[in-house]
């Protein structure tokens, strides 16, 4: 029996060093607490603690599990909160109250829980990993689709159990691997390490876009399935709120978030607005596709770290169904910090800011679990990963930041100035970027409109135009621009208010569809268009603005609802017929 | 085994002492050290290593030598009594009462690490705390179960302001309230706690609680500047144990108000380093995110439970920096900050807080229709726009001259002007009620043209907006 030789916070060594493996878990204490180890040297073993160490005692016994940390996969998944180490936090209410306790055991997943299986294999069948040999639904938007493990090779079935209701841990069925004798059991759940990327077939060639209903995302900054990008931001310049949108309205099958030692209050309110919103596509409760891992900053730091891998582990596991995946992680600079802590406890030698010097590598695992991929089974299916950064003191130079921004081709920083104007979103597009534009291209041409791509980079090049300018007003006021200056300032102001700026809280602007996103752009062209063209003819820019169309435009997003688009070439015409006004009469009309 | 005795240490590194031989001793288990003198000092076991122990004493190690001494190990992490009648009483910052009143009866002993709030268990706190300050209750609504630190600097009003909020804070008297709060005014207390701060500054809090006879409904814990380290470590522990227990058993309404994280930040440095650990930023322990966030997350509200938790932690950015780790990781743990400007400040307006960098997290669920009135989230949305652009109009301003600007940045400038002296600005003593606060948010907005007030909609604006409203403050 090995036992305690020393603790330091989460971190416990045992004198002995033959009876573990490393990553293997391992249980600590007469408790039972779970850790992991994660060192072994010449005298002691490293263990870390997946849950608060006080009461532990030097002498109690670590028994290893012989297996990595391993997350259970099984239809009960989708709707679930889980800490960081996948226990589920409504059942342990249910056992232990409102405060969590130590040591707790129970199953990831409801083990009494009845599901209507359909056995899709026959006795005598050949299978090999990642085959489906039994569905359930699992909650109305969401077939499960059990998959034989992927290590295992090619296998004959042996059983099958009847169709009907079937618990998680009830043999379905019986398989005997090439060249075994033993027959294996399958039952609807499977446990798989989450610190190794389940295996794929191949990447592939990204071409979808993850579409968000945000304009600035959709449109000026796209991301695409099976990509990564990264949210960074100071406090309080709205990355929960980013993410909490896209978690929202977001066209993926299943949204797998991981609240990474953030606020209680914030998961609470992700569970309470989640079972109220409604998914327009499918007329369900938003928690019939979300999966939440919820290790609040004053969580075990451990399992912090372990929360990220265990909802990435989860998000593989239905992209080998099939299904489009995307995974919050709000944030990774939380674990970048449980990863520097843990480091420090074991006295590691630090690199920049007193991270380990293996946190880009650790990262980067993390961000190439992403990807658009065909499965073993043939099938396909994403994982799209949207990171939020926490830079300490917002300073984008610091590591996190700046290894995230070597990982990802996403990029969208959250700017101080701008959510003190409230202005929301508020991604900054002078210092964002989005390598994916030029992959989705075809994309939009076919599903949004041919000039889509033209659309959108004439309007950045209009929002740099504006912002090069604003250095010169920031000096010398605006009134001293010419005319034609005047009006790129005048259209830049109604990019960022009536384009840039949406309201998560209007029940039309919160989610905008991509082909509304595209008329709006284009209605903003036509006025440029024709104010260019009137001041050509010598009109002046005041004429210009007495028509009271830029107003006009800033409001559009609330003024048009999503499911009237032809009122967008209603606006064209009226934006023509005024114009056709100052030109031969000198008489503007006005709009109305 | 509880009375199994150790005679003396094997070594002393500040606030810290080794020992070796002791067997079944758990992991932050508190033990008490019997000097010859008759004297005893509390420890607690911080890292265990075979038969060595490492502990800190709370009350410093001066006077310990390594023959000294006798140890005893208590078997239970450190506990402190809690009961009902702690209201009214002060302690020390390790729990002890110190108003020369005696022991508190203890109805339960409460482990001051608390322990995690399951997020599932948590209800979402909607429900807003009426502070009577028009600048917090208009634009960075304080909403109860949330957690909304003051970040300040030296010499600035910090402390009157926590006085204040301390002293008028009210429930909401509007719906979103059960009967049963409104008639109860017992149901609402004050938990304080002075964390290293200097003497006078106790003092001025005791005076202020007792000069608007709040002091009957408020608990306070004191550790003063030149008390021990390790109990400063204690101190917000010890205070939001007990404001748990009233909160959460007792169903009341607490506020929690602790001065100065910063001393806290500080202390945990000091002990860290004595214990040889490896330094992150500014020196600071690589855990102190995580040890801040076990204070601040004890804040909230429990399905099912009548009480709640507020906390307002008050902190000195050192030299005014916002992005100091102790602000700067606070702020990520926070729901909001209430953040003090110096330039305000010494323009005499008191409570100089600063609009734009101020920000409370929870208050979109906590105001409008059914909380406060329905036009002020678009009213507030317009203000914070709004001031914003004086900034820049200032900033121009500062470069052509006020002469120079337009017609538009010429009115933001008078808004600036009268915004700040009108309504952040208020007495000490002055209570604003919402309906006043957020009519003299109108007021002053019909100071800018119309068409400048993009956030707020025709109906707003016609049913509000009106020039004449401002006609007070043209004189500014």
């Amino acid at each position: 029996m090995n036992r305690i030789y020393s603790i330091n916070g989460p971190v416990v060594k045992v004198n002995d060093t033959k009876d573990f493996s490393m990553m293997e878990m391992v249980q600590v204490g007469e408790k039972g607490l779970v850790g992991e180890v994660i060192g072994i040297d010449t005298r002691y073993t490293t263990i870390q603690v997946y849950e608060n160490t006080a009461g532990l005692k030097v002498g109690e016994p670590v028994k290893g599990a012989k297996m990595p940390v391993c997350a259970t996969l099984g239809p009960g998944i989708i709707s679930g909160i889980y800490d960081g180490i996948q226990r589920p936090l409504t059942a342990m209410t249910e056992l232990n109250g409102a405060f969590v306790a130590m040591g707790s055991a129970l199953p990831a997943l409801d083990e009494q829980r009845l599901f209507d299986v359909t056995v899709t294999v026959k006795e005598g069948d050949t299978v090999k990993g990642g085959d489906v040999y039994a569905t359930c639904p699992e909650t109305p938007l969401i077939l499960h689709k059990c998959m034989v493990p992927p290590n295992i090779g090619s296998a004959k079935v042996v059983l099958t159990a009847e169709d009907g209701k079937h618990k998680v841990n009830d043999a379905v069925l019986k398989i005997v691997p090439d060249g075994g004798y033993e027959p294996v059991a399958l039952t609807l759940a499977q446990k798989w390490a989450i610190k190794t990327p389940r295996p794929v077939k191949r990447r592939k060639t990204i071409t979808m876009p993850l579409i968000t209903g945000q304009r600035i995302i959709d449109t000026v900054f796209p991301i695409a399935k099976g990509g990564a990008a990264a949210v960074p931001g100071g406090f309080g310049t709205g990355k929960t709120m980013t993410q909490h949108q896209i978690a929202k309205w977001c066209d993926a099958d299943i949204i797998v978030y991981i609240g990474c030692g953030e606020r209680g209050n914030e998961m609470t309110q992700v569970l309470e607005e989640f079972s109220e919103l409604i998914d327009p596509k499918s007329g369900r409760p938003l928690t019939d596709r979300t999966v939440l891992i919820a290790n609040t900053s004053n969580m075990p730091v451990a399992a912090r770290e372990a929360s990220i891998y265990t909802g990435i582990t989860i998000a593989e596991y239905y992209r080998d169904m099939g299904y489009h995946i995307a995974i919050m992680a709000d944030s990774t600079s939380r674990w970048a910090e449980a990863l520097r802590e843990i480091s420090g406890r074991l006295e590691e030698m630090p690199a920049e800011e007193g991270f380990p010097a293996y946190l880009p590598s650790r990262l980067a695992e993390f961000y190439e679990r992403a990807g658009y991929v065909e499965t073993i089974r043939g099938g396909e299916g994403s994982v799209t990963v949207i990171g939020a950064v926490s830079p300490q003191g917002s300073d984008f130079s610091e590591p996190v930041t700046q290894n995230t921004k070597r990982f990802v081709r996403c990029f969208w920083a959250l700017d101080k100035s701008l959510a003190y104007a409230r202005h929301y979103p508020a991604i900054n597009w002078m210092n964002s970027y989005s390598d994916y534009a030029d992959d989705l291209e075809a994309y939009y041409a076919e599903n949004a409109g041919e000039d889509f791509t033209l659309v959108r980079r004439r309007i950045s090049a209009l929002l740099i135009e504006e912002n090069n300018l604003m250095e010169i007003v920031k000096l010398i006021g605006a009134d001293v621009l010419p005319d034609d200056q005047k009006l790129i300032i005048e259209i830049g102001k109604v990019i960022r208010v009536g384009f840039l700026q949406q309201n998560a809280f209007h029940k039309d602007d919160t989610f905008v569809p991509l082909n509304k996103q595209l008329f709006m752009m284009r209605v903003i062209l036509k006025l440029y268009d024709e104010s260019v063209r009137a001041l050509s003819k010598n009109a002046l820019i005041s004429d210009i603005s007495e028509l009271g169309w830029f107003e006009k435009l800033a409001k559009m997003k609330y003024d048009i609802p999503n499911d009237k688009p032809e009122m967008f070439a209603e606006y064209e015409e009226a934006i023509t017929r005024s114009f056709y006004g100052i030109l031969i009469s000198g008489e503007p009309e006005e709009a109305t | 085994m509880i009375d199994l005795q150790y005679a003396g240490l094997e070594r002393i590194n500040g606030p810290l002492v080794v020992l070796s031989g002791a067997e079944n001793v758990s992991y932050e288990e508190i033990a008490l050290l019997k000097l010859r003198d008759g004297t005893k000092r509390v420890g607690r076991v911080v890292e265990m290593s075979g038969d060595k122990v490492v502990l800190q004493v709370f009350e410093g190690t001066k006077g310990l030598s390594l023959k000294n001494t006798r140890t005893v190990f208590t078997g239970k992490p450190l506990e402190i009594p809690l009961g009902a009648e702690m209201l009214g009483r002060m302690f020390n910052g390790a729990g002890e009462p110190i108003d020369g009143l005696g022991d508190v009866f203890p109805e339960k002993m409460g482990d001051i690490n608390g322990r995690v709030l399951n997020p599932v268990s948590r209800a979402y706190p909607r429900n807003y705390i009426h502070t009577g300050i028009s600048s917090i209750d208009f634009l960075m609504t304080l909403i109860r179960g949330q957690k909304l630190p003051i970040f300040s600097g030296s010499g600035l009003s910090h402390n009157k302001l926590a006085a204040q909020i301390a002293g008028q804070a009210r429930l909401s008297e509007k719906a979103g309230n059960t009967d049963s709060e409104h008639k109860n005014e017992n149901k609402f207390a004050v938990v304080f706690a002075a964390i290293g701060v200097p003497g006078d500054t106790a003092d001025y809090f005791k005076r202020i609680f007792e000069e608007n006879g709040a002091l009957d409904r408020v608990v306070m814990f004191l550790n003063l500047s030149n008390d021990p380290i390790i109990e400063r470590i204690l101190t917000p522990r010890c205070a939001l144990t007990t404001a748990e227990y009233l909160a959460f058993e007792k169903d009341m309404h607490i506020l929690v108000v602790m001065t100065d994280l910063t001393a806290y930040a500080e202390a945990l440095r000091e002990f860290s380093s004595s214990k040889g650990e490896i330094p992150g930023r500014k020196g600071y322990p690589g855990y102190l995110y995580s040890d801040l966030a076990s204070l601040y997350e004890r804040a909230g509200v429990i399905k099912g439970c009548n009480g709640s938790l507020t906390q307002i932690p008050i902190l000195t950015m050192p030299n005014d920096d916002i992005t100091h780790p102790v602000p700067d990781l606070t702020a990520y743990i926070t729901e909001g900050q209430i953040v003090f400007d110096r330039n305000l400040d010494s323009t005499g307006v008191y409570p100089g807080l600063s609009v734009l960098l101020s920000l409370s997290r929870l208050m979109k669920d906590g105001i409008g229709e059914g909380y406060t009135r329905s036009d002020h989230p678009d009213l507030a949305n317009q203000v914070f726009s709004s001031y914003a652009r004086v900034q820049d109009a200032r900033a121009l301003a500062s470069v052509i001259g006020e002469d120079e600007l337009s017609a538009t940045d010429k009115a933001l400038m008078k808004f600036g002007a009268a915004f700040e002296q009108n309504f952040l600005s208020q007495g000490f003593e002055e209570s604003r009620s919402m309906e006043e606060t957020l009519n003299l948010a109108w007021d002053l907005l019909c100071l800018l043209p119309r068409n400048e007030l993009e956030r707020l909609s025709d109906d707003l604006l016609n049913e509000h907006y009106d020039p004449k409203r401002a006609l007070r403050f043209t004189g500014v």
